[in-house]
């Protein structure tokens, strides 16, 4: 869907919030002030829960089931993010209240509650869903209900909705970098594609093919995919060790990923005989591998807690002291951790809470303070612009950082020629 | 491909369907006991294979930080932890839930599924929904290579001889001890082996005890291979059943062979073609099998 959308009609909010913000800086003015400068009936005119002093805002993640393995780390990061903001005086003068609710890793269970949030609470955005079903089973309902989604997970794209801000990679800005420097810094030239059974593998593995072939002249070895759940991999191990891939290309995911990793370092595939590169290992995910399991391998993804810059010490910091010194921050985590603030910015920037407005204002969001660095929302297709990055694991479970992409890297949802 | 890197292949792909074969009659052993002697669907038999999972992550920690110079032998002890944890949680479950059901076996499924799910949330609220890894040995982690390029994995090999090392435990108990006699008589005749003096709520429980204990060790060493969550479990109730019910329900070499035979089928089948296709195939292959053979391969003859 293109971005329509007539912006002059909301310049004159946009000039009035400028004009407020550089006649009386946000430091030192009371939030009372300035919800009274934004009074109810001007921020809210489609019925939603705000009021003088607060407004509210749904989070729906699995807190349970088989997914809460997963989910945790953003449910986290995005509750850290509102208390961050509410510390500061909160968006336009008021306070966030954040309804929860659980998705139970259920997806028309997830459909269930998005309506509920939506429709019962009224709530002014949700920060939510991790698998790519769950976002499917509740984007209708989003688009029906006009409500705004700030999805966290890297994804496969062939996605766009005014009604969903994307703050993942999707699969072109994850995999095409990491290929290309795979290609050009480890001289790989034959990959051997694995994965989990299920729409995110399978289409990001098409793109990689389709890259690995037309674009870097090399070739693939190997495809294949195993249920979700697998948890014996011997014989696809012994198949990789016939066929000789430079690049074991990697995208399993759950239990199997734990599977995968252990047996792969039992039969002596290790990080220093073998090139691995994987798009889904995170921090959060080797926890549960191991990092001497790991140690040696490469993951390609837009954030690691290992990043140096200051905005990523403070969070991780900030982390840390909320929710305990072992506490790790994985990709998805970080990307959970930016949907608040987007939010705030998109709803200063439009001076109103009303979600067609703080849609519409989405597009070139920035945000200078993220962990990753920078980043900004696209224009258009309301995904993030991020540098790509690819870490090195380590015995201590964290990333080394191999290869920062000098430029920001264009989201690309609907990539020609590898569909 | 030389001659030679086509046998490593050849023996390293021979190696790991035995050690899927080891795996899986680990998996099952504790169930045929469960399900096979007693008749009870046990829906929880992942979740206690859990808590030896959990008993290697806890030990680990505690191994880790209280006296590390351990930490290379802890991991056959923390087995010993996992066994008698999970057997003394089969006897409670036996006492609160599942002697109200005997004549009942079909509620036995509801029931131990919803015990399964009740346990799983206690995991994730004790341990945190997150997977968790301890810290194994070094030496079980690594392969053997006796020739170059010929790596055989030591956690297969530490599970086959753990499941060897089981296996015969429970054969010769079944067949030789006191406590295997009262089983047998109570499996082929309740009233009867009741009307002989057997007490056999008693054997009852300490069945259902050890099936679950078994299931404890097997999780403890899945450790090496596979992980440690919340939901692990529910990972390995699929196979379970599998081969319990392939091989015949009540006797236990069948159990032995039908756990060998999906192991070889789906070796070879995941190495010919893809993962998904393969595990089509084999559960094809049983449920056709099935169809002629519904009482599964091996059935002893027994007036139930």
């Amino acid at each position: 869907m293109p971005n329509n959308f007539d912006e002059s009609a909301f310049d004159a909010t946009r000039r009035k919030l400028l004009k407020v913000l550089s006649a009386s800086p946000l430091v030192g003015m009371s939030s009372l002030a300035l919800a009274q400068q934004f009074p109810t009936a001007k921020v809210n005119t489609t019925g939603l829960a705000v009021t003088d002093t607060e407004v509210t805002v749904g989070q729906l993640h699995s807190a349970t089931g088989t997914m809460a393995i997963s989910e945790t780390g953003s449910i986290q990061a995005e509750q850290l993010a509102i208390d961050q903001i509410n510390a500061m005086g909160g968006i336009l003068g008021r306070k966030i209240k954040v309804i929860k609710e659980d998705g139970a890793s259920d997806w028309p269970t997830f459909a269930e509650k998005a309506k509920k949030l939506l429709v019962n609470d009224r709530v002014a955005s949700v920060y939510g869903c991790w698998t790519s079903a769950s976002r499917k089973a509740v984007l209708p309902i989003f688009e029906k209900e006009n409500g705004l989604l700030y999805y966290p997970t890297m994804y496969e794209g062939l996605e766009q909705s005014m009604n969903v801000i994307y703050t993942g990679q999707e699969a072109v800005q994850q995999i095409l970098w990491s290929l290309d420097w795979a290609n050009k810094e480890k001289k790989a030239k034959t990959y051997y594609l694995v994965g989990s059974d299920y729409i995110w593998p399978r289409t990001s593995h098409k793109i990689a093919r389709k890259h690995i072939e037309k674009k870097l002249g090399g070739k693939v070895v190997g495809e294949e995919y195993y249920p979700l759940g697998h948890t014996n991999f011997n014989s696809m191990i012994n198949k990789i060790k016939a066929a000789k891939p430079d690049c074991i290309y990697a995208i399993v995911v759950g239990g199997s990923n734990v599977a995968f990793y252990k047996q792969l370092k039992a039969a002596g595939v290790t990080g220093d005989k073998q090139f691995l590169l994987t798009i889904s290992v995170t921090e959060d995910e080797v926890l549960g591998i191991g990092g001497e399991n790991f140690a040696g391998f490469y993951s390609a993804c837009h954030y690691f807690q290992s990043i140096d810059n200051p905005n990523n010490k403070k969070f991780v910091a900030a982390f840390k002291a909320k929710y305990g010194a072992d506490a790790v921050v994985g990709d998805v985590t970080q990307n959970a951790y930016l949907g608040p603030w987007l939010w705030k910015f998109a709803v200063e920037k439009a001076g109103t809470f009303d979600v067609t407005k703080v849609s519409a204002a989405c597009g070139g969001i920035e945000f200078k303070d993220a962990p990753m660095g920078y980043t900004r929302i696209h224009n258009t297709n309301r995904h993030l612009w991020s540098k790509a990055i690819i870490g090195q694991g380590q015995t201590d479970g964290q990333f080394k950082i191999a290869a920062i992409s000098p430029e920001l890297v264009e989201p690309d949802p609907f990539p020609k020629g590898y569909q | 491909m030389t001659f030679s890197e086509m046998l490593n292949i050849g023996l390293m792909q021979g190696f790991s369907g035995l050690s899927l074969f080891a795996v899986l009659l680990l998996m099952g052993l504790g169930l045929a006991i469960i399900f096979g002697q007693m008749g009870v669907i046990n829906m929880a038999h992942g979740e206690f294979m859990t808590i030896g999972a959990y008993t290697i992550y806890v030990s680990s920690r505690v191994v880790e930080l209280h006296m590390p110079a351990l930490l290379p032998y802890y991991f056959p002890i923390a087995i010993l932890v996992a066994f008698v944890l999970a057997f003394v949680a089969g006897w409670a479950l036996e006492w609160t839930v599942i002697r109200h059901l005997y004549k009942r076996p079909l509620d036995t499924l509801l029931a131990t599924w919803g015990v399964s799910l009740g346990m799983q949330q206690v995991f994730r609220s004790t341990f945190g929904g997150k997977e968790v890894s301890g810290t194994l040995p070094d030496w079980i982690m690594g392969s053997l290579t006796p020739v170059e390029g010929l790596d055989i994995p030591i956690n297969g090999l530490f599970v086959m001889g753990l499941t060897i090392a089981v296996t015969g435990c429970v054969i010769m108990a079944l067949n030789h001890s006191r406590w295997g006699l009262r089983v047998r008589a109570t499996v082929a005749n309740r009233p009867m082996a009741n009307a002989t003096g057997i007490n056999t709520r008693k054997t009852d429980r300490l069945t259902f005890a050890i099936g679950s204990g078994i299931a404890g060790i097997a999780g403890a060493a899945f450790t090496t291979i596979g992980s440690t969550g919340p939901t692990s479990g529910s990972l390995y109730i699929v196979d379970s059943f599998l081969v319990v019910t392939f091989g015949g329900t009540a006797n236990l070499f069948g159990t032995v062979i039908s756990a060998f035979l999906i192991a070889q089928t789906q070796a070879i089948s995941e190495f010919f073609m893809d993962g998904s296709n393969g595990r089509v195939l084999t559960y094809s292959s049983i449920v056709l099998i099935l169809m002629f053979r519904p009482q599964g391969l091996f059935a002893s003859k027994v007036r139930r």
